[in-house]
């Protein structure tokens, strides 16, 4: 019954261009995707650690900066860059979590907001780097062999590709010992400690793992749209990142993705229903209800 | 190996919770901490294992030197503590408690487990295996799929036994096992410390209760204020007077 669910799920998700004619539409499901990635890496530590990091914009924009930089300046090839983009946002990660994660709960919320706000402001006064305001426009579509994912088709197979693999990672990580020892950080210290866990250590590590996908999610966002500016640090991005992760479920593999393609479906949704007053004012109270009614998230009130 | 305890002092502030206590527990011993109330038995647990910094004074187990140490290193050193508060991972099930007490008994790192590599599955299927097994040897397999937190308080307390074992401490330090527990509890929680030390691991043991105590123990310590007044077999220590003054206070003829 899961498998075949599974199957399913699959054969939709690869033939899913076939079935969506319309351009709109297949970009939604793109945008979808890159918040998947980034809700999935968010869950990570919010979910399994319970450590919340609300700058989790700048491991984004770090990611999508580096990649946007690499492949403009040093004319790197994308293929380059997508990793160099999750190893610059995993070392900030490691920076970030050495700093704050001795301390976590509330310092680490602070630290990670902090860190967000003045990677922003870099990204913005820094003009010889980052062009400043103005962002940098014309970042290459990347290239496979002869062919160029330029058009919406192609680049959905790249996020799906990225949605698999970030999705599989966390999959791996959560089924062993080192997933199991996040979570004993979370549902008790003081005894995960008793029995050998290294807070700190594992703590540190997943937030290396989040940040690194989460500079995946960048560099992906910087090669679609083509443009970097220093929005991609906006706090807003951090706030769809949390309610993604909250009502999708936190803590289960599946309900970052089920968040990410929810709430970024339901703006344009609105967009198409309603007049721009009553947008927000709809989502708002669309979520209200969500966490009222399902406060555990979508994916454990249906599933288990 | 012998858990040394030299000259342990803990201060808060101007109140000595521990003034100088020194003792030794004997490997392959049940040996029990006992005291009224605020004797510094809980205290010393949290100094020997790293969750509080002595202010003075070494801990040392066989050759390895405790003090300063953080609680996941001791915990490294086979020197295993529970909690007084019950303290499982109350969302996890009854084998995934013990599956996560058993971290230091796994070697998979984490490319190895990305990587999938087929030592980290075989590693994942053993340490399952021994899950179960512990389950077993404290009598919880009927409970084993369910939520630790949803278990009555006895059954609570054995799963923190059974993460406990899973650590494989060759010491363990119970902080009141029995505490809250029916006669008929008590008496499964007294076996099982048998059946554990005649495994071959060291028992230390915090415990009020008196019949328990006496019942089990190869040696008792007894705390007051701070500070060791009695050490000795059970019997040597009942009718030591300092212990019942201790206990039953002075009387009038006495003071």
């Amino acid at each position: 019954m899961r498998r075949a669910a599974g199957i399913l799920l699959a054969v939709a998700a690869l033939t899913l261009p076939f079935w969506i004619a319309n351009p709109y539409f297949l970009h939604v499901v793109i945008m979808a995707g890159i918040f998947g990635v980034l809700a999935s890496s968010l869950n990570l530590l919010l979910g399994y650690t319970g450590q919340l990091s609300l700058g989790h914009a700048a491991f984004f924009g770090i990611g999508a900066y580096t990649s946007a930089l690499l492949t403009l300046r040093l004319e790197w090839s994308f293929w380059l860059a997508l990793p160099a983009a999750v190893v610059a946002a995993g070392i900030a990660g490691w920076a970030i979590g050495r700093l704050a994660l001795k301390l976590r709960g509330a310092y680490f919320v602070l630290v990670t907001i902090s860190f967000a706000g003045v990677i922003a402001l870099v990204s913005i006064n820094w003009m010889d780097l980052t062009n400043g305001p103005l962002g940098l426009p014309g970042v290459p579509a990347p290239e496979l062999g002869p062919w160029s994912l330029r058009t919406k088709t192609a680049y959905y197979y790249l996020v799906l590709a990225a949605v698999a693999f970030a999705y599989e990672v966390c999959r791996r990580l959560v089924h062993s010992r080192i997933g199991r020892a996040l979570v004993a950080l979370r549902e008790n210290e003081p005894l995960a400690e008793s029995v050998g866990v290294d807070g700190t250590r594992y703590l540190v590590l997943a937030a290396v793992v989040s940040a690194g996908m989460a500079g995946l999610a960048g560099s992906l966002y910087a090669h679609y749209t083509r443009f970097v500016s220093p929005e991609v640090f906006l706090f807003t991005y951090t706030v769809t990142m949390v309610i993604m992760v909250v009502a999708g479920g936190k803590g289960t593999l599946a309900g970052p993705l089920v968040g990410a393609v929810l709430f970024t479906v339901l703006p344009e949704a609105l967009r198409a229903a309603t007049s721009w007053q009553w947008q927000m004012l709809a989502y708002g109270a669309i979520l209200v209800v969500l966490v009222f009614f399902l406060p555990r998230g979508i994916v454990p009130a249906f599933f288990r | 190996m012998t858990l040394s305890v030299r000259d342990l002092t803990v201060r808060f502030g101007g109140v000595a919770a521990l003034g100088g206590v020194s003792f030794d527990v004997r490997a392959g011993s049940i040996t029990s901490l006992i005291g009224p109330n605020g004797a510094g038995k809980t205290t010393a647990f949290n100094a020997i294992t790293g969750y509080l910094r002595a202010t003075r004074g070494r801990v040392s187990y066989g050759d390895a030197v405790l003090s300063g140490l953080r609680p996941c290193d001791i915990a490294r050193q086979g020197v295993v503590r529970t909690f007084q508060k019950t303290s499982v991972f109350p969302a996890l099930t009854v084998v995934e408690n013990v599956l996560t007490g058993l971290h230091l008994r796994g070697r998979a790192e984490v490319w190895s487990v990305l990587a999938r590599r087929r030592r980290v599955r075989e590693e994942e299927a053993a340490l399952r295996a021994e899950a179960e097994a512990v389950v077993a040897f404290v009598g919880l397999a009927h409970r084993r799929g369910e939520i630790a937190s949803a278990l009555p308080y006895g059954e609570q307390r054995l799963v923190e036994l059974a993460v406990a074992l899973a650590a494989r401490p060759s010491i363990l330090l119970l902080d009141e096992p029995a505490a809250g527990m029916t006669s008929v509890e008590k008496d499964v929680i007294g076996s099982l410390i048998r059946n554990i030390r005649d495994q071959g691991i060291t028992v230390l043991l915090v415990e009020h209760d008196m019949r328990v105590v006496m019942g089990l123990s190869d040696t008792v310590i007894v705390l007051n204020h701070g500070a060791v007044i009695a050490e000795g077999s059970p019997a040597t220590v009942q009718s030591h007077p300092d212990v019942i003054r201790a206990y039953l206070g002075t009387t009038r003829a006495e003071g």
